[in-house]
């Protein structure tokens, strides 16, 4: 079972916490700190995957991460969960979050976090896995977003201007978070420095 | 990050004025308060900063959310603001609230956001949640799809218990919805409320078994997270699902499934992985099972070519269940060879996952790992901490494991490897080793060979390779590795000539001046120089050394330099006291594991007032008789249920009583007059509310008192009554057998029911079943439990039985008992926490006697 979804920039911001588990604030906030402090110290070319933290669990959890240029994100799970399968589920998460933002980066993560839940929670439910297909995940979210856009008019307003921003040429920027050759190899892809 | 974030904020008024023409500008002012929070939350330098921000922030949101004019959309936009800060671990409590009214009142988007931060914020125990209870009855039978799904979504994330059985009838009408995403999501849904409270979903089992079955392979897949649960806790109770998983897996990995299931041109892989998880743990210890599943596992082998990730995550299950189930050979060799491709691999995550499976299979197949020895100790210098600590663990494994070979003589690896191999053990794994690792090594050294020839070999390779390290620079080995090289040079460095004893004093005595030695080090050098020095050419560092160490602060240092001291001045002593190793007897210390030396002690204590000896299980019961009094009522029942049991001697009896010490649980305020005042008998019969309470004869009267007077001299004052209260139980307990039966039958099946659905605490456990000539087993089986603990049949219907007892008043205990194969299995369920462990244990006892 999936336990936590976290995702945090290089410095440890968080960007999305999602906890399948209670744990009061206070837990939560040292989880993220602990898991952070865990995954920063490693190099790129080291394996993508970590015996728990103390907070989470101990021996029978393990983290699961990829690293995509400034985010991390990271899975904690219970070892029940195959390390590479839920490696490619990462990827399958960052590869949807890119079809559904045309290019995602940091920005659209600060931005629409309430978005970014929606889709994760056509991915995993409840701490399961519930569906692994790409297409299906962005039909679902379609679905919803429709209606959004025959509801929002105006409140659509910022989507559009972070689009907008992204596609000004703004140099040192990470235009997006860069999902690399997703078909051969996990490693972690040094993309934009 | 903060300078970008800060040039896109800057972009964004002149973006946002663009549209400010159009209607509806005062929304957008509310939208771009995000933009400006998190621009001012990146201008930030310190974390005091950020803290006064968001507290302005939130008593800024405070403000508008409570306000009576703000709209649901912008409600929406509010709650998007807390979620953030909520995110960045700030309390925003007041929002709770208003998050569950956006999902009650808001539309389908606005309440898409509030149910989110539902999710986001409460957790199942926050009692706001009982107010979410109706919008998700409502949502669950909305016609728009979209708020089925939400509302399946957010019960599978959090949901009171206590509400369950309000919304589960709905939730199971979803497993047949024509839509193939609503039936996925009610199958996890179920899954969740299985989880959480598997008393609850019982009775849907065989919907579970069709959702396995469903036509749509995403809900088949959803349901095999069920199954894995299930299997994992009772694998025997679905063994008949064998053929229907391996079918399963036969058209996956046949590529059977709808192209839409592919994943790389792979073939459904996550089903698949969870499919042999499944499988593994239906054929472990079970050769007819396991026959079942060799040839798919053949195949899946064979199909998963190395090409992609995915395909890896496969073969590593695989491999696994392959190892798991019962071993056949030729499939073996198959995952033997795959786990080499895993550790070969240049891969860092696989070599990871090889060495992982080869940490699971070395327990069957040590050979294996000799076979990849390079590639291990290759990977003790690899720069990944985790890859080196996997790798260690390993090497603690294997070495473990060669005891055996070394002793039955089949297989020598050389010592060379084996000392080399646990001196980089000792290096990396360091103070992190667990102690017994030590100890079993420095045992296994000890122990040696049976050949003496090789054995010397053995003990002579360790001592030069340590005395080598200690040339080196010792003050990078860790502690524990000093100590046990400490060890081994005080008991085996004379069998190497070359090495003479005053090198070895010299050496200890550097570790001695380290820095970093601890003082535990410290004492183990000092053992060992005691036991090494001899001749004249040590006496001087000898002697220095004890001079420095007589003085310590450190007590067992002050031992140990005294007893060096005087050791090395007389070598015949020293010869008495310590013979070297090998002329040394087995240690065949005479144990008497009675302690009867003690018992003199024991007595003397025991006059002197001491409290007797409490096993350990007895200790725990007690302890949990703090928790609160229902234990205590329990430990009355017990009481009870042991009375009633013909062969219970006074003495018995007595020695227990005093050992429970209730009394001071007990003397708590209030609870003990209102339970000493109304104490009813403990086996009798249902819960009262049902049973209207019986009408009082004069038996029962009579019985009453004695239990009051039972129950006051238990609860207030024992010591002195405990024999006369053992007569009085014995009366009550008689006369009461003829009552109980009476209003036991007053709990009907149709209350039985209800009263299952309302009690939250149970226990499952399977019981031997009782054979008899003139009934069945399930029949004989509950005429033992009935008579000897006068359990209430309530009825029987073909191999099962529900069954009632009842401890004190509002302390019933339900059961049901199913005929399996040969066991019984029983499920208590019971109010009192405790109630049905214990009556399991007499259920158990009562069977055992017979």
């Amino acid at each position: 079972m999936i336990r936590a979804i976290l995702i945090f920039n290089n410095h440890g911001k968080p960007r999305l916490s999602k906890f399948y588990e209670h744990y009061t604030e206070d837990t939560e906030q040292q989880i993220i700190r602990e898991t952070f402090h865990l995954v920063s110290k490693r190099d790129e070319n080291v394996c993508n995957f970590l015996e728990g933290g103390m907070l989470i669990g101990g021996s029978d959890y393990k983290l699961i991460y990829r690293h995509y240029a400034t985010l991390y994100f990271v899975f904690c799970v219970d070892s029940s969960e195959s390390e590479l399968g839920i490696l490619d589920l990462i990827q399958v998460f960052v590869e949807t979050l890119d079809k559904c933002f045309e290019n995602v980066c940091e920005l659209d993560l600060i931005f629409h976090v309430d978005k970014v839940h929606n889709i994760l929670a056509e991915m995993v439910m409840g701490g399961m896995v519930l569906e692994t297909n790409m297409n299906e995940i962005i039909m679902q979210v379609d679905a919803q977003n429709k209606m959004e856009k025959s509801e929002a008019g105006i409140a659509g307003a910022p989507a559009r201007a972070v689009s907008a921003v992204k596609n000004m040429n703004l140099p040192e920027m990470p235009r997006n978070i860069n999902i690399g050759d997703i078909s051969i190899k996990v490693p972690n892809l040094p993309s934009f420095k | 990050m903060s300078d970008v974030v800060e040039k896109t904020l800057t972009a964004l008024p002149s973006l946002l004025l663009s549209v400010d023409s159009q209607p509806g500008s005062a929304k957008l002012s509310t939208s771009s308060k995000l933009g400006s929070l998190i621009r001012n939350i990146t201008e930030l330098t310190s974390k005091h900063e950020e803290e006064k921000l968001i507290q302005r922030e939130l008593s800024s949101i405070k403000d508008q959310v409570s306000s009576p004019n703000t709209t649901m959309r912008q409600m929406k936009e509010l709650m998007v603001r807390a979620i953030y800060c909520e995110m960045l671990g700030y309390d925003s409590s007041f929002t709770y609230i208003h998050a569950i009214k956006l999902a009650q009142q808001g539309s389908v988007l606005e309440k898409r956001v509030g149910y989110l931060a539902v999710s986001l914020f409460l957790n199942e125990h926050h009692e706001l949640l009982l107010l979410l209870v109706n919008t998700v009855l409502k949502d669950l039978q909305s016609t728009n799809l979209i708020e089925v799904c939400m509302a399946l979504t957010v019960v599978s994330q959090i949901f009171p218990k206590d509400m369950i059985p309000a919304i589960l009838p709905l939730v199971e009408e979803k497993l047949n919805h024509p839509k193939e995403i609503i039936r996925r999501k009610a199958v996890l849904a179920l899954y969740k409320f299985h989880l959480i409270a598997p008393n609850q979903v019982q009775h849907i089992h065989n919907k579970f078994r069709k959702a396995l079955c469903d036509k749509d392979p995403g809900v088949m897949g959803a349901s095999l997270h069920i199954y894995l649960h299930l299997i994992q806790e009772n694998p025997e109770g679905y063994k008949d699902l064998t053929t229907s998983f391996v079918t399963i897996l036969k058209q996956v990995v046949g590529g059977k499934l709808p192209m839409d299931f592919n994943y790389h041109s792979v073939p459904a892989p996550w089903i698949q992985i969870q499919l042999l998880q499944i499988l593994s743990l239906l054929g472990k210890n079970d050769p007819g099972t396991s026959e079942i599943m060799h040839e798919i596992l053949e195949e899946s082998l064979r199909r998963a070519e190395m090409n992609h990730n995915i395909t890896y995550a496969i073969l590593y299950e695989c491999v696994k269940c392959i190892y798991t189930i019962h071993p056949k050979s030729d499939l073996l060799e198959k995952a033997a060879k795959c786990i080499g491709n895993f550790v070969l691999s240049s891969k860092i995550n696989l070599k990871y996952l090889g060495l992982k499976a080869l940490t699971y299979v070395v327990q069957q197949d040590p050979k294996l790992a000799l076979q990849h020895q390079m590639t291990i100790i290759e990977c003790l210098e690899h720069p990944d901490l985790i890859i080196k600590r996997e790798f260690s663990q390993l090497l603690m494994l294997l070495h473990v494991l060669m005891i055996f070979p070394i002793n039955n003589n089949t297989y020598a690896p050389d010592n060379e490897w084996f000392i080399q191999t646990m001196n980089a053990v000792f290096s990396l794994g360091g103070e992190t080793m667990q102690p017994d690792i030590t100890n079993s090594f420095l045992k296994l050294l000890s122990e040696g060979f049976d050949s003496v020839e090789e054995d010397r070999k053995l003990k002579v390779f360790a001592v030069n390779s340590y005395v080598s390290l200690l040339e080196g620079e010792p003050e990078k080995l860790p502690q524990r590795f000093l100590q046990v090289i400490s060890w081994v040079l005080g008991e085996f460095s004379h069998l190497q000539q070359d090495v003479g004893a005053e090198t070895v004093v010299c050496l200890l005595d550097k570790l001695l001046h380290m820095k970093n030695s601890t003082s535990e080090t410290k004492t183990w050098v000092l053992m060992a120089m005691t036991k090494v020095c001899e001749g004249a050419a040590c006496a001087p560092l000898v002697q220095s050394v004890c001079e420095t160490y007589s003085s310590s602060l450190d007590t067992v240092l002050r031992q140990r330099a005294q007893e060096l001291q005087h050791l090395s001045r007389d070598p015949a002593l020293r010869a008495r006291v310590l013979p070297p190793v090998c002329t040394r007897e087995p240690l065949e210390v005479p144990v008497d594991s009675s302690l009867s030396f003690l018992d003199e002690f024991v007595s003397e204590a025991l006059a002197a007032g001491a409290a007797p000896y409490k096993p350990s299980h007895q200790r725990q019961e007690e302890l949990a008789q703090t928790k609160g009094v229902s234990t205590v009522c329990l430990m009355f029942v017990c009481l009870m249920l042991f009375l009633t049991r013909a062969d219970v001697c006074v003495s018995q009896l007595s020695s227990s009583l005093k050992l429970e010490g209730v009394k001071r649980v007990w003397g708590r305020g209030g609870y003990e007059a209102a339970q000493v005042e109304t104490p009813s008998p403990p086996q009798e019969g249902g819960d009262p509310s049902i049973s209207h309470t019986p009408p009082l004869t004069s038996e029962d009267t009579e019985s009453k008192q004695q239990e009051q007077q039972l129950a006051s001299s238990m609860f207030l004052g024992l010591d002195h009554s405990s024999v006369t209260l053992v007569t009085h139980t014995h009366t009550h307990t008689h006369t009461h057998t003829h009552t109980h039966t009476h209003t036991h039958t007053r709990t009907r099946t149709r209350e039985y029911g209800t009263m299952w659905l309302s009690f939250s605490n149970d226990t499952k456990q399977n019981l031997t079943l009782v054979h008899s000539e003139n009934e069945g087993p399930l029949r004989a089986t509950l005429n033992v439990l009935t008579e000897d603990l006068h359990l209430h049949v309530v009825e029987i219907i073909g191999m099962e039985a529900i069954v009632a007892c009842r401890l004190l008043q509002d302390q019933p205990c339900l059961m049901h008992c199913r005929v399996h194969g040969d066991a019984l299995a029983v499920w208590l369920r019971s109010p009192v926490p405790e109630l049905p462990d214990c009556l399991i244990y007499h259920c158990q006892r009562a069977l055992q006697g017979h």
